[in-house]
């Protein structure tokens, strides 16, 4: 008989849920943007600076919002981890003050420089990791109940034990791992570089940070899978700590001092870092080459709003209106997903 | 007693409803009389909360009519029910634990004055409550918190609500499962003192026995379909299970072979967790598929769960291989290599928004890893390369969010990810909810292929077709207890729904 009589050619059915291209695109475009989109932020803004100013472009301001960036830096990537779990450690900025004192005091009483530094790190491990365990031993119902008791407690003790007085005047040799320079290159700069390489390599490579990512994407179903979910997060937590300890060294160095008020509100300044360096609040999502971005953006913004002489006060403004717009794209992006989820039921 | 002659308080006709295709209610007719107790029964999925969500205004029918007291009326939400009289008394209660009783019954209304502030009447409140508990027979201070009350004066809250709102028709959506027997025995001559005032009452329920205790009429849906309405004077309880299932008997019994060895695999003995299950006897061989029957809430999902290290038994012993093995954590269960495929794969099984081969690695990464820490891309490449092509999983690349896969896609991601971590005894909770036709079979024929393996198989379903069509053996659970067993040559869908609803089998 005639072709038209034929059977329409079968098509393969489409399984409900495929996507079709379009939603195939859109989801590409969100990708690409979650990936670059701190990183065009930062070169928009540099562009900018370096027409707007003269000075924002000479190796010397450039190394400077690098050291500047440092401590920020070393908070943000601990709080990084914690905030890929679906946590929040308030707690980073009183640790790294009541590090940098009693960091202050064994260098003051004598105590080998190198001895000190670990002593310190060690302390920033025990608060982080006491963090961890009040969450997941006494199943406290959020991380933020936790770390804003230690924060209180670190920053309490930081005044105790100081009695409130900056200790300064701190051994030569201890003071390179702050001020320091090799081949002008500051010494914390190189430190940020390790250091992220190496937990760079630690939450891509391993399967340590494979479990933190499957924990923030889906806590049950981690658990499930048999991932020691509890221990898991107790190290995020210790790793935070150590890394705000980490933070305090530099500072101590970079500043000459050990101070109880050192690291005020700088958990704050740690999660904003995390959220514009593409990050998500809901888990599961965020890397370490963002998290860079989000610091030195935070960094380049306070460096050329003070070459504009931009007064402190509205550079406040500037950032919290940049966190803001931050967090929206993540929104969007999290109302394109349940779009889609909605679209295929 | 409800008279044979009255009008119809609610008299729903030719209501058919379908989501996204699938037709759910197919012209179903159904109606209620003043002062009746009318029971609606059917197996899971026969469309009874469908068209009780219909009546209450939750979903809207895409055609059909509602006549109310012999007027056609159009409800559409929840409030205009609450308006013409009415109510349902939810599964899961939905009351505020955090306010007390007398502010539950009149949530969302309460009396208050008519000056600008509009401060609300408590003594009202609490006096009205009260009177409201006590016509149904129970004495209960308005003061407390709900959070406080058990379950059964929760539900006792919801009845108070529902009078307080002159409901005159009651849904009650299976409130027994969570009852205990004298909790239920009370609500029996609660549902009596409602009848004598004239309140007519919807029961909805799987327990057969109960319904000829407590209901005047019963009506059966399958598939969406009504199938018969009588008397309940007039019906055995066999009679219904006959409804409800449809088929003749052993009209499916496919031919495989059992591969079940002599080797036994898992044996649990006397597994007890309060309130869920309790002296749970059962052993699994090598090779062998046990399929778990039971109705929603008999307590299966739990067993597995628990039986898994997810949840907290009390009592009991297991054994793997014949030795003594303890279980408290998931940690435990995947290292003595069990599985557990759960109920909720989006919510238990999977991360979404991770790739297909981070989902396969998820319980074997450590297997896979260099030194157990470092990640080996390539053999995770290899591995989830060869079984997506194994398990013809749908998908452009193995780097693909699995939240893009389709239901059976998704479910095939699960299973492969307990391939990949070589378990020995797999844990099928609801294998097939919500999956097409076509990755059914497949995952059928996946499952068949374990078993020849020789990995040990329980297999949790709701499906009466599902568990005759795999299932070597089959344990019936009814009210956390396993309320017998069924060799496949015994087993119908009859005595299965036997059992589960809480009956034997002579």
């Amino acid at each position: 008989m005639s072709d038209q009589s034929a059977a329409p050619a079968r098509q393969e059915p489409q399984p409900i849920g495929e996507q079709t291209s379009p939603a195939r695109w859109r989801l590409a475009r969100a990708n690409l943007l979650r990936r670059f989109a701190p990183l065009l932020g930062l070169l928009v803004t540099s562009i900018a600076l370096s027409f707007l100013s003269p000075y924002f472009l000479t190796f010397d301001n450039l190394i400077n919002i690098f050291r500047q960036s440092s401590v920020n830096a070393l908070l943000a990537l601990g709080q990084l981890l914690v905030i890929i779990t679906a946590g929040i450690d308030l707690s980073v900025g009183s640790i790294l003050g009541l590090s940098c004192v009693l960091l202050a005091m064994m260098l003051k009483a004598g105590v080998p420089w190198a001895v000190s530094v670990l002593a310190a790190i060690a302390i920033g491990i025990t608060l982080g990791m006491a963090n961890g365990l009040l969450l997941t031993k006494l199943r406290l119902p959020h991380p933020f109940i936790p770390t804003l008791g230690m924060m209180n407690v670190a920053r309490g003790l930081a005044f105790v034990i100081s009695g409130g007085f900056p200790i300064s005047e701190l051994p030569e040799g201890f003071r390179f791992w702050g001020a320091g320079t090799i081949a002008y290159i500051p010494v914390p700069v190189i430190l940020i570089v390790v250091i992220y390489a190496l937990f760079h390599i630690f939450l891509t490579r391993t399967t340590l940070g494979r479990d933190v990512y499957a924990i923030g994407g889906n806590k049950q179903a981690a658990m499930l899978s048999g991932i020691p979910v509890d221990r898991r997060l107790t190290m995020v937590y210790a790793l935070s700590g150590g890394l705000a300890a980490v933070g305090a060294v530099v500072l101590a160095g970079r500043l000459n001092s050990g101070f109880p008020l050192a690291g005020d509100g700088a958990e704050l300044d740690a999660i904003a870092a995390v959220i514009i360096g593409g990050a998500s609040f809901f888990g599961g999502v965020g890397t370490v080459w963002g998290t860079l971005i989000g610091a030195l953006i935070m960094g380049v913004l306070r460096n050329g709003l003070t070459l504009l002489n931009v007064s402190p006060n509205w550079q406040k403004v500037v950032i919290g209106a940049v966190i803001v717009a931050a967090v929206w794209i993540d929104v969007l992006r999290q109302r394109g997903k349940g779009k889609r989820r909605l679209f295929r039921k | 007693m409800a008279t044979q002659d009255s009008e119809p308080l609610l008299r729903m006709e030719h209501i058919t409803k379908s989501f996204s295709g699938v037709t759910v209610l197919d012209d179903v007719c159904f109606e209620v009389r003043p002062g009746e107790v009318h029971a609606l029964i059917g197996e899971n999925g026969a469309g009874k909360s469908t068209l009780m969500k219909i009546a209450t205004g939750a979903y809207r029918a895409d055609d059909g009519q509602i006549f109310w007291k012999d007027r056609e009326v159009e409800i559409k939400s929840p409030h205009q029910a609450h308006q013409l009289g009415i109510n349902i008394v939810h599964q899961e209660l939905m009351l505020v634990p955090q306010l007390s009783v007398g502010e539950n019954v009149f949530l969302g209304r309460h009396p208050a004055g008519r000056a600008f502030f509009r401060w609300v009447r408590w003594r009202e409140i609490h006096g009205q409550s009260k009177s409201l508990l006590e016509d149904l027979g129970h004495r209960l201070d308005p003061r407390r918190l709900v959070g406080e009350l058990s379950i059964a004066e929760q539900q006792l809250v919801e009845i108070a609500r529902a009078l307080a709102f002159r409901a005159e028709l009651i849904i009650m959506d299976e409130p027994t499962s969570p009852l205990s027997e004298h909790e239920t025995t009370r609500l029996f001559q609660t549902i009596s003192g409602l009848k004598a005032r004239g309140v007519s009452i919807v029961y909805i329920s799987h327990r057969l026995k109960e319904i000829h205790e407590v209901a005047d009429r019963v009506t059966v849906l399958r598939d969406g379909r009504h199938i018969v309405t009588r008397p309940v004077r007039d019906t055995s309880a066999a009679d219904l299970v006959r409804h409800m299932v449809g088929r003749e008997i052993g009209e499916q019994f496919s031919d495989r072979q059992s591969q079940a060895t002599a080797e036994e695999a898992l044996r649990v003995e006397g597994l007890t967790a309060g309130g869920k299950f309790s002296d749970i006897n059962f052993a699994v061989r090598r090779g062998e598929i046990v399929g778990l029957a039971g109705l929603v809430g008999a307590g299966r999902t739990e067993l597995v769960e628990t039986l898994f290290g997810a949840g907290e038994a009390e009592a009991g012993r297991v054994f793997l291989d014949g030795k003594p093995i303890t279980i408290r954590t998931p940690m435990d269960a995947v290292r003595h290599q069990l599985a557990l495929v759960a109920d909720d794969r989006k919510a238990k099984g999977l991360v979404l928004g991770a790739s297909v081969r981070f989902n396969i690695a998820l319980a074997a990464s450590n297997k896979l890893a260099r030194w157990r820490l470092f990640l080996n891309a390539t053999r995770e490449k290899e591995l989830a390369g060869r079984l997506t092509r194994e398990l013809r999983i749908k998908t452009p690349n193995i780097e693909q969010p699995v939240m893009y896969l389709s239901g059976g896609g998704q479910q095939k991601v699960v299973l492969a990810k307990w391939l990949s971590a070589d378990s020995k005894v797999f844990i099928l909770d609801e294998p097939t909810r919500g999956i097409d036709v076509g990755s059914k079979a497949e995952i059928y024929d996946l499952i068949r292929r374990l078993a020849q393996r020789g990995v040990a198989i329980i297999l949790v379903s709701s499906e009466l077709e599902e568990i005759l069509h795999l299932a070597d053996r089959i344990l019936v659970m009814h009210r956390g207890r396993i309320n017998g067993e069924l060799s496949r040559e015994d087993a119908t869908e009859e005595r299965i729904m036997q059992l589960a609803t809480g009956g034997d089998i002579n």
